[in-house]
């Protein structure tokens, strides 16, 4: 068919499907901005005053001040800052330590019932917290560990577990078992495999796997807001306040909101192109 | 067709050799796996092992004394009660509400994402970044910022005194779920629009055949299991929602957006009955290793195919 297609005919056709892409990619830009502008609002709105913030119709216009993000910090954020990031690089490193060896006894070097020990971290995934938040805050309560970030470091480590589990494993099948064999071969020990072989094919994928535990970690509210108080309360915690809407707060809301939700931002852009297979457990690539 | 069955970028992985030896090289291949395997088994199942058994009990925390075993008594009363059951109604609209209309934006998203123009990965950066924002600064955000009546967005711009939250409770839920879970489902069918073999699509449109036939008798098809993992990723991550209950509308008006998270929380935390949270707890178990079953398969079928590819 296609040798039959005179010349300029192909050439119309290239020339439509420019313009489609140029009005298809105009739809695309005004649809992601579309999607942003709550985002950007919510930044917009955090260097505002109150009376701005609340005006209506909305003020496009205004002074920009960073009063909102003092009144942040003075009213003490930086403790559930500094809880997030304790629960969610400790549990993070906890995770990859725990997750590794796992994926290689599941995928490079598979223990016999490989598939089944795989379903089963799965469903650890699929059991929803609310049914075992009950035991879990007796347990906790019994053992003393109530409000303590260590039991949130456990607790966001079983909650990634298998999703790390999963996801490593994608990354090692990637590895090509040739050159493992070939290197074995030759007399290299697993400690030489994993550093010269192993690792320099897996590493992103390891970034990428602790920046998404990472990202569940920091975002986790539900055992959160049931196991911690003022100790260990971590800084969705520190949002709980801002939920009745008595009194002008929305651009300290915006504030609060902007600075918590930023590591996750970052982390999320720098993993984005990760992203996909770690929400899909490496099923997608 | 068969250009469809290998791309040039896929590697064929051999498939993975089945282990051989004797006990020794059994543990030797056990070791690495056993810290995870140990502490998964005894932080998820331990706790759920205690649900059981607490669930038998006549336990509310208010009432001091003896917690007398009755059996399967916490079980009726939660099943007969009509809470758990609007709980579980209210659970199934808002989490097929906000997987179905955040899949179909999602597909018009990829859709465009797929297409070659000029600034493509920042519109990409643009459009995951609702997905990343922390669910509860989210949630409050639309509560406060957007649907607010009085200096709301939504109203600030189309006039009008319309207190969204109370109007449209589950509308105003599913509207700030569907806001953070189209990036997810966009991400996961672009993958899959990607994976589709150009040349085949070429060759159809070269045969006559218009865009809408392309997408109707070879896009769709092809995405069908991604669009399948999007729907089960989607309802997994979904049918847990709190933060956005929690903070939009606290269950309400009445119960009209109480779904059993938020039920097995009040029960748990509000009213204090241990023995009837355990029971719901249970319940909800069991709903979900029957959703969870159906699930597997749909995620084995995959499994199989990345093995074979």
């Amino acid at each position: 068919m296609r040798a039959r297609l005179s010349p300029p005919a192909a050439e119309n056709r290239m020339k439509n499907r420019h313009w489609n892409n140029t009005i298809w990619g105009t739809v695309a830009w005004i649809a992601g901005l579309v999607f942003v502008f709550p985002v950007i609002w919510m930044v917009l709105t955090s260097f505002k005053q109150e009376q701005d913030a609340a005006s209506n119709p909305p003020a496009w216009t205004f002074a920009p001040t960073l009063a909102q993000y003092g009144q942040v910090f003075d009213r003490n954020i930086t403790p559930f800052l500094l809880n997030s990031l304790m629960a969610s690089v400790f549990s993070t490193l906890l995770v990859v330590l725990l997750a590794t060896p796992a994926a290689y006894a599941l995928s490079l070097r598979p223990v016999a019932k490989w598939t089944d020990t795989l379903f089963f971290f799965i469903s650890t995934k699929m059991m929803p917290a609310v049914a075992a938040l009950l035991p879990i805050y007796l347990l906790v309560k019994h053992l003393g560990m109530l409000d303590n970030i260590w039991t949130m470091v456990v607790l966001y480590t079983s909650m990634n577990l298998p999703l790390a589990v999963w996801m490593m494993r994608s990354f090692l099948l990637e590895v090509p078992r040739e050159v493992l064999e070939a290197g074995e071969v030759d007399g290299a020990s697993l400690i030489t495999s994993i550093r010269k072989i192993i690792m320099p094919i897996v590493s992103p994928g390891l970034a990428a796997t602790a920046l998404i535990c990472f990202i569940f970690a920091w975002n986790e509210f539900f055992l959160a807001v049931n196991l911690t108080a003022t100790n260990a309360g971590t800084s969705p915690i520190f949002l709980v306040g801002f939920i009745s809407s008595e009194g002008l707060f929305l651009a300290r809301l915006c504030a609060a909101a902007t600075i918590v939700s930023l590591p996750v931002l970052i982390a999320g852009w720098v993993a984005q192109n990760k992203l996909v297979r770690g929400l899909s457990m490496g099923a997608v690539k | 067709m068969t250009t469809l069955a290998a791309r040039p970028d896929e590697r064929t992985q051999p498939p993975v050799r089945p282990p051989k030896g004797g006990a020794k090289d059994r543990w030797v291949r056990r070791a690495p796996l056993l810290p995870a395997l140990i502490f998964a088994l005894i932080v998820t199942q331990i706790p759920f092992l205690y649900t059981l058994y607490l669930s038998t009990l006549s336990w509310n925390a208010l009432r001091p004394g003896d917690r007398p075993f009755v059996g399967l008594d916490n079980y009726v009363t939660v099943l007969t009660d009509t809470r758990l059951r609007s709980a579980l109604l209210n659970t199934v609209l808002l989490t097929a509400g906000a997987v179905v209309f955040s899949m179909i934006l999602g597909l018009a998203l990829a859709l465009l994402l797929d297409r070659k123009f000029i600034g493509r990965s920042i519109v990409r950066t643009l459009l995951i970044t609702p997905f990343l924002v922390m669910p509860i600064a989210a949630a409050l955000l639309w509560k406060h910022a957007i649907f607010n009546p009085t200096y709301g967005l939504v109203n600030g711009i189309f006039g009008g005194s319309t207190d969204w939250v109370s109007s449209y409770p589950k509308g105003a839920v599913i509207a700030t779920l569907v806001w953070q879970w189209t990036p997810f489902m966009m991400l996961i069918l672009l993958a899959g629009l990607q994976s589709q073999s150009n040349d085949v699509i070429e060759a159809a449109r070269v045969d006559g055949a218009n865009a809408w036939q392309v997408f109707r008798r070879m896009t769709l098809p092809h995405l069908r299991q991604y669009l399948e993992l999007g729907a089960l990723l989607g309802s997994i991550y979904l049918v847990n929602t709190f933060d956005a209950i929690f903070s939009i509308t606290q269950g309400g008006p009445g119960t009209a957006t109480t779904n059993l998270p938020y039920e097995i929380y009040l029960t748990t935390f509000r009213k204090f009955e241990y023995g009837e949270a355990s029971a719901a707890g249970v319940i909800v178990v069991i709903l979900t290793i029957i959703a969870a079953t159906f699930a597997l398969r749909v995620i084995s079928s995959l499994f199989k195919m990345e093995d074979h590819r």
